[in-house]
């Protein structure tokens, strides 16, 4: 399972890197939000992968029996899930107001905050 | 419900003694700017009140952070552990003196911060949540500074990003989008790459809380790849200090908010990421840090220098300040590649002199917008004509920035400087006294062209403000008194390198009773 799920991991990484080059401010939108997942899915593989076996203590033991998935990585990727999702939420909103107000959404286009001509502080007096 | 069919032994899990009171104040500072966030969220329709509050709450949570320096100064490292779980499995939040020095200095230039913004940020500012997020935005940065546990961290990093979002776009103009896009996609990405980290660490070591970690990372060196973990937290962190080669973001966003927030963002944000790597490096990873000693040193002075160029040749005082604040970064990083009590503690002490220096700075552009009706060194000139006191003031932070005698930043540089030349690292020596050069020549010209120069236009002779005027003057003060009397800090910063380097007090504090195999 452990091996599937790396080249699953390693194809989104490759995957979000790929779009995130791209100059179009959705394209990047799209590799942020697969760069999310490739991180979760690295999280769940970070803590064993196993079937069947529910993280329960039994009766008369005082810890896990071997072979369970250890459930730490599962909280931590609900709370990232959270997060990525919220923050992908705004940024969506802030990639269509960028559009709407700056009319493109080239980024290479975007020159609103450095425009090109830029003069050089002056020289003297 | 069954009852457990065996008497369950609590004390093996949980510390069953109830908090002693003085550690409340480990987790305090955090659960009060939350609380106070969301108070006044509770009272927008009432902006003056509003105001009032988040004031007298900065006030009080420098009070708390001062209370908690004093406390970790006199009595070591402080952990209080969520829930009482026994460490590793609760959360713990362990204060040391880095943590502690650095929450107190970030509070202190929050209140500076929030005083100007009485007067720069106006009633539909504060009705768009200027106040809310800026207690949200201390929650995260002061809960990052003393955490002790990786994840959390993670959490910290996370409130401190999503609220400076809410900041940046404070006003929504045109520019404001274009450089909170690029703001927010490079910062989301670093704070991806830092959990990606994360997880390859709790794969690696199965714990998240750091002097766990700390004390794991002798037995597994050599069998876990560490090294991996290492390269990808300095990028990560690079990428949030804005360091030489991911640095690009910074010019490009942080000249389009409110001035009050550019201050706060030049003063915190990137001093987070520093901070960061530090505790990560430094603490966690020393061998790796080792390791990758000369690549963070060839970072560092290629960020001075770029930072120092870049100032050089910016027209707008806010993106020439934006590349200071990049070459102050290339300092801290030097300190941390340099390691040892030296380096380190004049990393802490560049840090602390950063995050007062540089929000006094952006806070004197914007004074000098409001008294030269422009940041465009080519429009500016006649403010020495027009205001002696306020001259004198920017001078004294334009000296401060530049490294020279006799402010706060001279004695980070020396220490620094020493600390290169005694391993015979001559040429990070000789970046950085380049740097400082450059730096120098930039804040000249600056103070020619806006003082010096007779205005290109008549000034009208400008209202004085006691808000802004107050909140410059005193952190201004600071910068003179860092710079007169430097022993006491210089003192705080050496005891902050040496709990980092030695790990013992960290670990004993989280561990009291010995750290279970």
């Amino acid at each position: 399972m452990e091996p599937l799920l790396s080249s699953l991991v390693g194809l989104f990484f490759a995957a979000a890197i790929y779009l995130m080059l791209s100059k179009f401010s959705i394209r990047i939108m799209l590799g942020i939000a697969i760069l999310g997942n490739a991180v979760n899915l690295l999280l769940f593989t970070s803590g064993r992968l196993t079937r069947e076996v529910p993280p329960i203590i039994p009766a008369g033991l005082d810890a896990l029996p071997s072979g369970t998935a250890n459930p730490l990585p599962q909280a931590l990727i609900l709370t990232a899930i959270v997060i990525s999702f919220s923050f992908l939420a705004f940024l969506l909103v802030l990639t269509y107001r960028a559009y709407q107000d700056l009319g493109t959404d080239d980024t290479s286009e975007m020159h609103a905050a450095e425009p090109d001509d830029r003069p050089l502080p002056p020289l003297g007096y | 419900m069954a009852a457990p069919t065996t008497p369950i032994d609590l004390s093996a899990a949980m510390i069953t003694a109830p908090v002693p009171i003085g550690h409340w104040l480990a987790i305090l500072p955090v659960a009060h700017c939350i609380t106070l966030g969301a108070g006044l969220l509770m009272v927008r329709a009432y902006p003056r009140l509003q105001a009032w509050l988040a004031i007298s709450g900065l006030m009080l949570l420098a009070l708390m952070d001062a209370a908690l320096l004093v406390k970790v100064t006199a009595e070591g490292p402080l952990t209080m552990v969520m829930g009482r779980w026994l460490p590793p499995f609760g959360i713990a939040f362990t204060v040391d003196l880095v943590g502690a020095l650095m929450a107190f200095t970030a509070a202190l230039a929050a209140l500076a911060g929030g005083i100007y913004a009485l007067a720069d940020i106006g009633d539909s500012g504060r009705r768009y949540g200027f106040f809310p997020l800026l207690m949200l935005l201390m929650a995260g940065v002061t809960g990052a500074f003393l955490t002790g546990d990786i994840f959390n961290l993670y959490v910290w990093f996370e409130v401190l990003l999503i609220s400076s979002f809410g900041l940046i776009i404070l006003g929504s103009e045109r520019e404001q989008i274009d450089g909170a896009l690029r703001y927010a996609v490079l910062n989301l990405i670093a704070t991806t790459l830092f959990l990606a980290g994360v997880g390859i660490l709790y794969a690696i070591f199965g714990t998240l809380n750091m002097a766990d970690i700390a004390a794991k990372a002798t037995d597994l060196r050599g069998t876990a790849p560490l090294m991996t973990l290492a390269s990808l937290f300095l990028l990560a962190f690079g990428m949030k200090a804005a360091a030489f080669p991911v640095n690009f973001w910074l010019p490009a966003s942080y000249h389009t908010p409110r001035i009050v927030v550019s201050a706060l963002f030049a003063g915190l944000l990137t001093k987070v990421g520093i901070y960061a790597l530090i505790r990560v490096m430094v603490m966690l990873l020393p061998v790796e840090r080792e390791e990758l000693g000369f690549l963070i040193a060839l970072a560092a002075a290629a960020t001075i220098l770029i930072g120092a160029l870049g100032a050089l040749a910016e027209n707008d005082i806010r993106r020439l300040f934006g590349y200071v604040v990049i070459s102050g970064i290339g300092n801290m990083l030097a300190g941390v590649a340099l390691g040892g009590i030296g380096g380190i503690s004049g990393a802490v002490f560049y840090a602390v002199h950063s995050m007062v220096l540089m929000t006094a700075l952006y806070l004197a552009a914007g004074e000098i917008a409001r008294r030269g009706g422009s940041f465009l060194l080519s429009a500016l000139g006649g403010l020495y004509r027009q205001s002696g006191g306020f001259t004198a003031v920017s001078f004294v932070l334009f000296l401060a920035a530049c490294g020279l005698p006799p402010f706060s930043g001279f004695w980070p540089k020396v220490i620094l400087v020493k600390a290169s030349l005694d391993i015979g690292a001559w040429w990070l020596a000789a970046s950085m006294l380049t740097g400082g050069f450059l730096t120098t020549i930039a804040f000249g010209r600056l103070f020619l062209l806006a003082y010096w120069r007779p205005a290109p236009m008549a000034l009208a002779p400008s209202r004085r403000c006691w808000r802004t005027g107050l909140s410059l003057a005193a952190l201004t003060a600071l910068v003179i008194g860092f710079g007169i009397m430097p022993e006491q800090l210089l003192r705080l910063s050496q005891s902050a390198a040496a709990g980092l380097v030695d790990r013992q007090a960290y670990v004993h504090s989280v561990f009291p009773e010995g750290r279970a195999p």
